[in-house]
């Protein structure tokens, strides 16, 4: 059994081939159908400053005429007044921490007055969830973190992340305004949301003072969705508008990481840089917590005053502290560049020998959120010269942001 | 829109393409919660290492392959990956033997026969014992990784008559640590096997070999190039090991190391345990050393 072939046989039963047309009242009607039916929805909206991914209650919650620039070390939005509700690149945060929550309860442990242990957990599944405006690299993601949790073919399975997949209904929005942090067209994951994976696939096109949305279902779910919704037929030039689109978004971008990033990785054990990057790197941990695939967590147990229960508690980890290697004896990775080498190796190259495929999707989170402005791109491409970087002002760690490695479209390519 | 049935609706939304890659199968099983088993038995070794012996409060026994572990859950304290140092052919009496090192395994060995904890597993790749058959087999141990490779030494001897020569090299720090004392002398005993210990730093009255484990290669009693060798203690005592059976001419091929790192979750969820392309919990503990070879000698990998 493969999860391939249970995804194709899904894809093709009941789902709508065509490309249909919905106006912004239609996306409102779409968001109705899917409250009506129980479904809390989840997408972009404007919060403390950045947009983040949150319950909504309304199309009216969405980021519309937003627009948010980043960059290395650099996120700031700046409201517009355009029509559309999806001008923005990706959200602050990605999508993991609806399927992977960032603290959940594993199980409660009891130990009664005989001394005997009842095990119970864990917590109940979330309601049925909608997560609209996922971004195509979100969309990667999600996918990228099916391979960890719920693998068909691996020998064991995270029945809370199965769960909170199945019972989310994913409508992705291709991407027509990339920042200048983001690299998806270099790794295959976007800008366009394509024909597989996501439930409903919508294009934001901007017509004179009102924003339409081209839609295609990608499974039974969506296609019964966009029945239930007001539509037209998608016309010649909406295709033509929408191709237009993707070719843009693609265009745009400006970084990228090169095909063979695996294999530079995997040969760069050992390299000079990793000592330039552990002078940058100041372990904090905002690539992984940013990062959309990021897995990692750590386990604690909370024990009642009398020592009756304890509760395990799963909570996200970072492999940039020095507790995340620790065995008795000390940790394995002291050394903040060993701490960076692993994170990259294993993004990059480790992660196609685990999972068959990169673990990186190209959001670019990890460099607009690395307070230093640490670039994965910009990394990649000093680890493939042979020689290492070492025209760079030290102390690194003290410089302020925006004067970490930067590319600008007229620069050279690095 | 208006002709569809809100309930039907619902249902069709359900169909996500999601649910179609989640059979229930995959939801029936939680890899993370433990099975309760009560301590049977709990006998001090060492001044700091002890040894359990378990049985589940219902259901069948925890059967295991030698070299596999289990995650030991201290109520209150955390769980920790212990290998399991019993018989593979007597998995009733499920087997740890453990040193006290850290707060889990400091509440373990405090713990008395009755007490309840919980058992995650068993977890990891077992040591390829039918490697050795039709070849001299070779079973290097450092301080408490005897613990782990006591399973492989049972099942060696369950198939004796397949093995060329069977050796034990054991070193411990001092003549107070040698682990397993008694079954270590009734191995020595046996007319079908060698066992050499050798100490760190001699006390009392030890008139055996002083020095690193290294050392005891060098007396021999295999043909190096017939030979299947499984390896386990510290890490660098293992580097050492490797290099002096690889200079003798044990082949790259038929050498095991078992390894350690952190683990949270023993399968592959928390990372923690990476080594390497490999997750220690899942691809180890037990490498074959031509596989790992290249990263064994790199640091802080």
């Amino acid at each position: 059994m493969t999860g391939e072939a249970h995804q194709h046989s899904g894809m093709t039963n009941g789902a709508a081939p065509g490309l249909v047309c919905l106006t912004d009242d239609g996306l409102a009607a779409l968001f109705a159908v899917l409250r009506e039916a129980g479904c809390e929805v989840i997408g972009p909206t404007v919060r403390d400053g950045a947009i983040v991914l949150a319950p909504l209650t309304s199309v009216d919650d969405l980021p519309r005429g937003w627009r948010d620039r980043q960059d290395a070390g650099h996120y700031r939005l700046a409201p517009g007044t355009g029509p559309a509700r999806f001008a923005h690149a990706v959200p602050a945060q990605g999508w993991k921490r609806f399927v992977h929550p960032p603290e959940a309860r594993l199980w409660t442990a009891r130990r009664d007055s005989d001394g005997d242990l009842s095990i119970e957990g864990p917590e109940a599944p979330p309601a049925p969830r909608a997560f609209l405006g996922v971004r195509p690299c979100d969309l990667a993601a999600l996918g990228v973190l099916d391979g960890v949790f719920a693998d068909p073919g691996a020998a064991h399975h995270d029945p809370a992340y199965a769960l909170r997949r199945r019972d989310a209904l994913v409508i992705a929005v291709s991407c027509g305004k990339p920042a200048a942090s983001c690299f998806c067209a270099a790794m295959g994951t976007g800008p366009a949301a394509g024909d597989t994976g996501a439930d409903v696939a919508l294009t934001e096109l901007v017509e004179g003072d009102r924003a339409v949305y081209l839609a295609r279902a990608g499974s039974p779910a969506g296609a019964a969705l966009l029945e239930a919704v007001p539509h037209t037929p998608a016309t010649d030039d909406h295709h033509t508008a929408r191709r237009a689109q993707a070719d843009a978004a693609a265009a745009a971008q400006v970084r990228a990481l090169p095909e063979a990033a695996s294999r530079i990785l995997a040969d760069a054990t050992e390299h000079a840089h990793w000592a330039d990057v552990a002078a940058r790197c100041l372990a904090c941990g905002s690539c992984t917590l940013s990062c959309p695939t990021c897995f990692c967590a750590t386990v604690e147990d909370s024990t009642s005053l009398d020592g009756a229960t304890a509760t395990r508690t799963r909570r996200w980890s970072s492999c940039f502290t020095e507790v995340f290697s620790y065995i008795h004896g000390g940790a394995v990775r002291e050394e903040r560049g060993a701490r960076y080498r692993q994170w990259i190796t294993h993004k990059l190259s480790s992660w196609h020998a685990q999972f068959g495929t990169s673990g990186c999707v190209g959001c670019g989170r990890c460099i607009t959120w690395c307070p230093v402005g640490i670039d994965i791109t910009a990394e990649v491409a000093a680890l493939a010269a042979d020689r290492p970087i070492r025209n760079r002002r030290a102390p690194a760690r003290l410089r302020p942001q925006h004067t970490g490695p930067r590319r600008r479209k007229d620069d050279p390519p690095a | 829109m208006d002709t569809a049935p809100g309930a039907d609706l619902a249902a069709r939304l359900t169909q996500t393409a999601a649910a179609a890659r989640v059979p229930a199968s995959m939801t029936a099983l939680d890899p993370m919660r433990p099975r309760p088993f009560r301590i049977e038995r709990w006998q001090r070794d060492l001044s700091d290492t002890f040894t359990i012996d378990l049985a589940p409060l219902e259901g069948s026994p925890l059967t295991f392959r030698p070299g596999q572990f289990n995650m030991l859950y201290i109520h209150g304290a955390g769980e920790v990956p212990i290998s399991i140092s019993g018989d593979p052919e007597r998995p009733e009496r499920l087997i740890h033997t453990t040193r006290a090192v850290g707060q889990v395994t400091n509440a373990m060995k405090a713990l008395r026969v009755g007490d309840v904890i919980g058992v995650r597993g068993p977890f990891g790749t077992p040591w390829p014992v039918e490697a050795a058959d039709g070849h001299d087999v070779v079973i290097v141990a450092g301080g408490i990784g005897l613990a782990p490779l006591r399973p492989l030494i049972h099942a060696v001897l369950a198939r004796r008559g397949r093995l060329g020569n069977v050796v034990l090299l054991y070193g411990a720090r001092t003549p107070e640590d040698i682990l397993y004392r008694k079954q270590v002398s009734a191995w020595r005993g046996r007319f079908d096997m060698t066992v050499h210990v050798t100490v760190d730093r001699a006390t009392g009255r030890w008139s055996g070999p002083v020095g690193m484990v290294t050392k005891l290669i060098a007396r021999g009693g295999f043909d190096a190039r017939d030979t299947a060798a499984y390896v386990c203690g510290p890490e660098i005592m293992m580097r050492h090991v490797a290099q002096a059976l690889l200079d003798r001419g044990v082949a790259a091929e038929r050498l095991f190391l078992s390894m350690e790192r952190n683990m949270k979750c023993a399968i592959g969820f928390c990372g923690h345990c990476q080594w390497g392309p490999d997750f220690v919990c899942k691809d180890g503990p037990v490498f074959r050393y031509d596989r790992v070879a290249t990263r064994l000698a790199q640091s802080e990998v």
